[in-house]
């Protein structure tokens, strides 16, 4: 069904793949992949993490080149040789990871990009204008990047792509890390740019927003292409099914817990950063009661990162009760003191701070399991150690060749599922976590769900910090959100939505307790 | 004071901050890659003594000149092959250059301690150098004082509104978006350590054939060093770097003037003034964070594997 709409003329294509194969060592990375897309056609690539879509992004752009298979561009075969050729022939791409300078402006940052086609920038600071005006993406061409917010942030790499004589936009994961609004802005531009005839590919793992966007989809599993559809006509379920195979179990829905007594209360929290990017903390309030889940939203950088070093005691805060764990006060005590009184922590790195990246999982076990009888007058108890490591990786079925791999040799999702294992076993009272399935694909993070949900019954608090507003309705009983160091409301999932959590995210609190200027100036206009 | 004293006394102030001056430029284009060498002082040793013996052999002021900065290239070279070459750590690669620079400069030049040479002489510029009080500062100098005062011109304007700066500006924050957009990381950054390279080797060339025309070891005391000090305090920007090069040049001249005069402080403790006085005013301007994050390259020191 879906062919026959894609498949008028061959000539009509802008962009077909065919047969397109890159091995790296140990890796068949794409395994000869078709593909095509029309003009203004807007274009899903599905895929878990791993799955071959970002070599294949980089085979379009020039950054890679394939070992076999055609690229035909227009009608015609070409030899795509790097990313300045690529973009001369009209391709752009936005990348995950935002390739921009902080300290330069929007103007010099495209100027960069453009290379010796910039011409004048105040003229180019004319055309950002325009163009940015013209799709609905208003930008300050003189505003330095690292004053803009991430959603500004991604507009300046489209509009990088937009002065140019785009004809195939790439998009790479573009809606991680926007709000719920956001999104919905970014897609209006997005079927605009469809209208004025340019191709769009959207690289994407949340099936939703595919839904919502694409014409059709092409669904990558393990380098190969394992369907093509249009999302419209066919269930999330299915294409999910598509990007997993049909025997990994996919997390849809958990029954919610309103829990029992609180356990983490967090009263008055402030906090003023001394680095000038980081955020600051106001008056921060809220409560985890054994036996739930609370989620805490919002955008990377608005408070997150401070808020839990806070309560993981990487940072000290002023008074003792500020932060307590039942009725201990434990603001001012270190994180081995925490722990102690029943922490468990994933913190957001993984390789860096949730493990040392060059040492061996064995090894990482002692980072933070050392309360476990691990250590006797500080020497190590190699033995329990080793039986430690095991039971994680057994329990949680950490795909490695055991426990003496390096942490670094580890996919993310599996080093993740060790990280999570290593604090779950340790019985924690308390688990703070953040942004758990983070890069994670869908059979680790379902594994990851249904490990914090058998911890919640169990009766442990737990508190998820993540940008990935699905997760956080799919987990929690609870949600809140975090904005400029700011929290919202908490409400019980089931009485919110994601429009309300969505405008939490940007600092509009309709309610008190916690109302504050800000959002009742916001809610006024 | 009488104006006679205030007029040498700015005079000397620019002739002594001019090689920290020259260094200071050099360094801030090879950090603002992203690239630290801490070699300053091993290269200009080497264009020091190589400048001398070859003005000394050749009798050519202008080909010591050219060998001086040469040598200083060469020496930036060898730096660059390990650092960015083989991504060897910036820091030890550089202390090693200095190290190195210093040892073969006084072996190549131990024939030639204490030989006399004619130096550079000034030029006085017919009527602007009648100018009251800052004439002689700006418009009787030598030659290399002159082209410092071009090399500065030059540096910000590159850094201002040059295609060329923004690419190395940018090389410096981020090297991974860098290549990604397609801009030549590694290029950028060899030139980059060659022009600072160039410049230790002139600063070097000047001390030994112009400032003091002859060639003792170690003669660069310690100017390397608070050239990478003045970088540092100056936040990377190029107007604070002339401001403390200066700062440091009018105090070394005060300590002098001070000690003719016979005020009863110990001269050790003049000695350090230059200084003590430079870092406590760049630190003291250098304090809002927010904008000294601005201007310093973040990558700085950090290895870059462009396939890594």
């Amino acid at each position: 069904m879906s062919r026959q709409q894609v498949e008028p003329a061959s000539s009509s294509y802008r962009l077909q793949l065919q047969g397109i194969t890159k091995q790296y060592p140990g890796c068949l990375a794409n395994d000869k992949i078709d593909l095509a897309i029309q003009a203004g056609e807007i274009h899903a690539l599905l895929g878990e993490n791993g799955a071959g879509k970002s070599t294949l992004m980089k085979m379009i752009y020039g950054v890679t080149k394939p070992d076999a298979g055609k690229i035909i561009w227009q009608g015609t075969p070409v030899t795509i040789k790097d990313p300045s050729m690529a973009r001369r022939m009209g391709i752009g791409m936005v990348f995950q990871h935002f390739s921009l300078f902080e300290t330069l402006t929007v103007t010099e940052n495209i100027a960069l990009a453009l290379g010796d086609e910039a011409g004048d920038l105040k003229q180019l600071a004319t055309r950002i204008s325009i163009v940015s005006k013209q799709y609905g993406m208003e930008l300050h061409p003189n505003r330095h990047i690292h004053s803009l917010s991430v959603g500004e942030r991604q507009r300046v790499e489209i509009v990088r792509c937009l002065v140019q004589n785009i004809k195939l936009l790439i998009l790479d994961e573009p809606t991680s890390v926007l709000t719920p609004q956001e999104v919905e802005s970014l897609f209006v531009t997005l079927r605009q740019l469809a209208k004025d005839g340019c191709s769009i590919l959207f690289i994407s793992h949340k099936l939703k927003e595919v839904q919502a966007l694409c014409h059709s989809a092409t669904i990558l599993r393990a380098g190969k292409v394992t369907g093509d559809c249009i999302p419209a006509e066919v269930g999330t379920t299915r294409m999910a099914q598509l990007m997993v195979g049909d025997d990994t179990p996919i997390s849809t829905d958990y029954p919610k817990s309103s829990g029992t007594l609180p356990f983490l209360i967090v009263k008055d929290l402030s906090l003023v950063s001394e680095d000038p990017f980081a955020a600051t903390l106001k008056n921060i309030n809220f409560e985890v009661r054994s036996g739930e889940i609370l989620g805490i939203a919002g955008v990377a950088g608005n408070g997150q990162e401070e808020l839990l070093a806070a309560l993981s005691g990487e940072h000290l805060v002023a008074r003792a009760e500020q932060v307590c764990f039942a009725d201990t006060a434990v603001g001012l005590l270190d994180p081995r003191a925490r722990r102690e009184l029943g922490l468990g922590f994933v913190p957001e790195e993984r390789l860096g701070r949730g493990a040392v990246p060059e040492m061996s999982l064995k090894e990482n076990t002692l980072l933070t399991g050392y309360l476990q009888g691990l250590v006797n007058n500080g020497f190590i108890n190699q033995l329990k150690t080793s039986q430690f490591a095991d039971q994680i990786i057994k329990d949680y079925k950490v795909k490695t060749p055991g426990n003496q791999a390096a942490a670094q040799s580890l996919s993310g999702g599996n080093l993740q599922k060790f990280i999570i294992g290593r604090e779950i076993l340790q019985n924690p009272k308390l688990l703070v976590a953040a942004h758990p399935t983070w890069g994670v694909d869908i059979g680790a993070a379902t594994a990851i769900h249904r490990a914090l949900i058998a911890l919640r019954d169990q009766g442990a608090a737990i508190l998820v910090v993540s940008e990935d507003i699905d997760e956080l309705f799919l987990i929690s009983d609870r949600l809140c959100a975090i904005c400029d160091g700011e929290l919202s409301p908490t409400k019980a999932t089931t009485a919110t939505s994601i429009e309300e959590v969505g405008r939490w995210m940007t600092g509009v609190f309709d309610q008190p307790p916690v109302a504050s200027e800000h959002a009742l100036q916001t809610s006024a206009i | 004071m009488d104006i006679d004293l205030i007029t040498n006394v700015l005079y000397a102030m620019v002739r002594t901050g001019t090689p920290l001056l020259i260094v200071a430029l050099g360094e801030l284009v090879c950090e603002k890659s992203g690239v630290l060498n801490l070699g300053q002082e091993g290269m200009m040793l080497m264009g020091a003594v190589v400048g001398f013996i070859v003005t000394l052999t050749t009798g050519s002021l202008i080909l010591g000149f050219l060998c001086a900065i040469l040598a200083g290239i060469v020496m930036s070279m060898l730096f660059a092959g390990i650092a960015l070459g083989l991504n060897a750590n910036q820091v030890a690669t550089g202390l090693a250059l200095t190290i190195f620079g210093t040892g073969l400069s006084a072996f190549i030049g131990a024939a030639y301690v204490g030989v006399p040479i004619a130096g550079l002489d000034p030029i006085a510029i017919p009527v602007l150098s009648e100018i009251p009080i800052i004439g002689k500062m700006l418009f009787a100098q030598d030659l290399i004082v002159y082209l410092s005062f071009v090399i500065f011109a030059l540096v910000y304007w590159f850094f201002k509104s040059s295609r060329m700066g923004l690419t190395v500006k940018a090389v410096g924050e981020n090297p991974h978006a860098a290549n990604v957009i397609g801009l030549p990381v590694m290029r950028t950054r060899y030139l980059a350590v060659a022009f600072g390279g160039g410049m230790a080797g002139l600063a070097g060339g000047y001390l030994s054939l112009a400032y003091t025309p002859l060639w003792a070891e170690n003669m660069s005391s310690g100017r390397g060093w608070i050239a990478l000090a003045l970088v540092v305090f100056a936040t990377w920007r190029v107007e604070r770097i002339i401001l403390g090069a200066y700062l440091f040049g009018l105090a070394s001249i005060l300590n002098l003037v001070a000690q003719g005069l016979g005020y009863p402080v110990s001269p050790n403790l003049l000695a350090m003034m230059p200084y003590a006085a430079t870092v406590l005013v760049l630190v003291m301007i250098s304090s809002n964070v927010m904008k000294s994050k601005m201007y310093t390259p973040m990558w700085l020191g950090k290895p870059f594997h462009p396939h890594g």
